[in-house]
């Protein structure tokens, strides 16, 4: 066999490996992103408009409400998705690595990891669902809790009131996600010597200087993979919000994807619709390649 | 003194760990005793237990619905995750032994893209998805929603499969090109084998998507019989009246199959999450 033969021969057999993948993905996601993006930049009529599109939807009520931010729900879809971000991330990742510590040390634990990983394990549609009916008045418990406490004024429905639809969803998709940090964290703590905490009792560390100086240096890069995987999870929330609110009551509960679904499936504007679409992939990205950018430059 | 302080932390922990796991399991219990009790139990709270007659009649309503039956929707599911489940498993682990295997100058291009395709939305491929099969004649067909759900799943595992192929070692393979196999003949004969439990780990998390997923059935399927499992649950809600026994028993057989097959393969589970998400 000569050489001549040999290696056109390996990088025909080679490309094999790739095209069945390469059809499939470019047919059925890439193809299909790129033309989102193209339809954004036109006009229902099929005129070309450019950013035009852009300024008109990103501008609308449903998406960001200047008028309402001070006055309450509905502050617009995109306002939505931000305060999901900001109470849903450090709610859940915070109760995740205080429940892997502490699950550390305690028997029986893998019980109680399933218990809360069981919300990672329901289908959100079923989770949105449960998360209404644990807010609902009479039949839920969360509003028995509140009554016990004194807090009469917060026993309701809480999905069918504006002003506090969206924290239920919140709160609820705390509950159901929480086990996603809780097993990574277990896993990343798993992963540290057990000389490290031994040497550090050693020079008469307290257990807080001892999370702070050494546990927590250590789970850096699994906080990092933690905050990427939870805020895509939270641009990206439908089902929840689709099940148990529909968005509603008056869109106070409103968030992007479930706003461009109901443009595109709904009032079939599809130039609107890809507009949401973009904006909210180019948030995904955004987040994807700032997270991956500062972890290779660590 | 010492051993009662250590006493008294361990007391503390085990009481702040088993009241977490008393919190997270409420939710759940309650969506259980709705299920198997009558509404009229259960109006004021189904903590009280004043009267308790529990039943299977919700299941039997949800599983024949009227306008939504579940026991067929869960049938639509298993004839559409299966495959989906398949299908990529076998694509992706092709193209991720070729990204661990063979270098050639664009391979990193190409793996950024497929750390990209991870993060992008399903919103983003709604409208065109939905035009491309239409075009294909594969709206509210299953056919359809495998192909998608095959493409989608790609990138993650993949990525999940090259990760995994990396840590073979590769002199076993170079023994059998010596002996004049062929790089298909490695692959299948040699390699193959040796990922079964990586595979496993890929078909659980799979399965679980697709069973799970909602929104691209939603978009792609719109015959009533021919409705998924998940899209059957918001059509039981009812418009004026919600009956939560129904929706509770639907909601519990629903979710058995991916509490069932965590419970039965959580090692392959976990291994698997952990492996898209760390190693990723």
């Amino acid at each position: 066999m000569t050489r001549g033969t040999e290696v056109p021969r390996r990088k025909i057999s080679l490309s094999l490996f790739f095209i069945p993948a390469l059809i499939l993905i470019v047919l059925f996601v890439i193809f299909p992103v790129l033309n989102t993006v193209y339809i954004s930049f036109f006009a229902p009529s099929g005129e070309f408009v450019g950013l035009n599109n852009y300024f008109d939807v990103l501008s609308r009520r449903e998406v960001v409400n200047v008028e309402r931010l001070s006055q309450g729900f509905p502050m617009g879809a995109l306002v939505h998705n931000v305060i999901w971000i900001l109470i849903h991330l450090p709610l859940s990742l915070f109760s995740g690595l205080v429940l892997a510590i502490f699950l550390g040390n305690v028997k029986g634990a893998s019980i109680v990891k399933s218990a809360i990983f069981l919300g990672m394990v329901t289908p959100m549609i079923v989770g949105g669902l449960i998360l209404r009916f644990t807010f609902e008045r009479g039949v839920g418990v969360v509003n028995a809790l509140f009554n016990l406490l004194g807090f009469e004024q917060l026993t309701r429905t809480w999905t069918a009131f504006p002003d506090t639809a969206l924290f239920a969803l919140i709160f609820g998709s705390v509950w159901l996600w929480t086990g996603f940090s809780m097993i990574l964290y277990s896993a990343g703590l798993a992963t540290i010597p057990k000389d490290y905490y031994e040497a550090a009792k050693i020079d008469g560390s307290t257990a807080f200087r001892t999370f702070y100086r050494i546990t927590l240096p250590l789970l850096k890069p699994i906080t990092l993979t933690v905050i990427t995987m939870t805020i895509l999870w939270e641009l990206k929330i439908f089902d929840i919000v689709f099940v148990a609110t529909l968005g509603g009551p008056g869109g106070a509960s409103n968030v992007l994807a479930l706003l461009m679904y109901n443009m595109a499936f709904r009032a079939f504007d599809f130039n609107s619709a890809a507009v949401v679409a973009t904006f909210l992939t180019l948030l995904t990205l955004l987040v994807t390649v700032g997270m991956t950018r500062y972890m290779v430059r660590k | 003194m010492q051993a009662q302080k250590i006493r008294k932390s361990t007391i503390i922990i085990h009481a702040v760990a088993w009241s977490a796991a008393l919190i997270w399991i409420l939710p759940f219990l309650g969506v259980l005793m709705a299920a198997i009790r009558p509404f009229g139990e259960i109006v004021h709270g189904w903590w009280s237990f004043a009267e308790f007659n529990p039943s299977f009649q919700n299941f039997a309503e949800a599983w024949n619905h009227p306008t939504a039956p579940l026991g067929e929707g869960i049938g639509n599911s298993f004839l559409v995750a299966i495959p989906a489940t398949i299908i990529p498993m076998l694509v992706a682990s092709l193209a991720g032994y070729g990204f661990a295997r063979f270098s050639f100058p664009i391979r990193n291009y190409i793996f950024l893209t497929v750390v990209l395709i991870m993060a992008i939305p399903q919103q983003s491929i709604a409208v065109p998805i939905f035009q491309i099969m239409n075009f294909l004649g594969l709206v509210d067909n299953y056919i359809g929603l495998v192909l998608v759900h095959s493409a989608w799943g790609l990138a993650w595992i993949i990525l999940f499969m090259r990760n995994f192929f990396s840590t073979l070692p590769i002199e076993i393979e170079e023994a059998a090109k010596v002996d004049g196999a062929s790089q298909f003949k490695i692959f299948y004969k040699i390699v193959l084998p040796m990922t079964l439990p990586a595979l496993a780990s890929v078909a659980v998390l799979q399965f679980m998507w697709v069973w799970n997923d909602f929104f691209l059935a939603l978009i792609l399927i719109y015959s009533p019989e021919k409705l998924l499992a998940t899209q059957r649950i918001p059509l039981m809600r009812g418009q004026y009246f919600v009956d939560w026994g129904v929706l509770s028993a639907a909601s519990i057989l629903l979710m058995a199959v991916p509490v069932l097959i965590f419970a039965l393969l959580q090692k392959y589970y976990i291994r698997g999450m952990i492996g898209w998400t760390i190693k990723g």
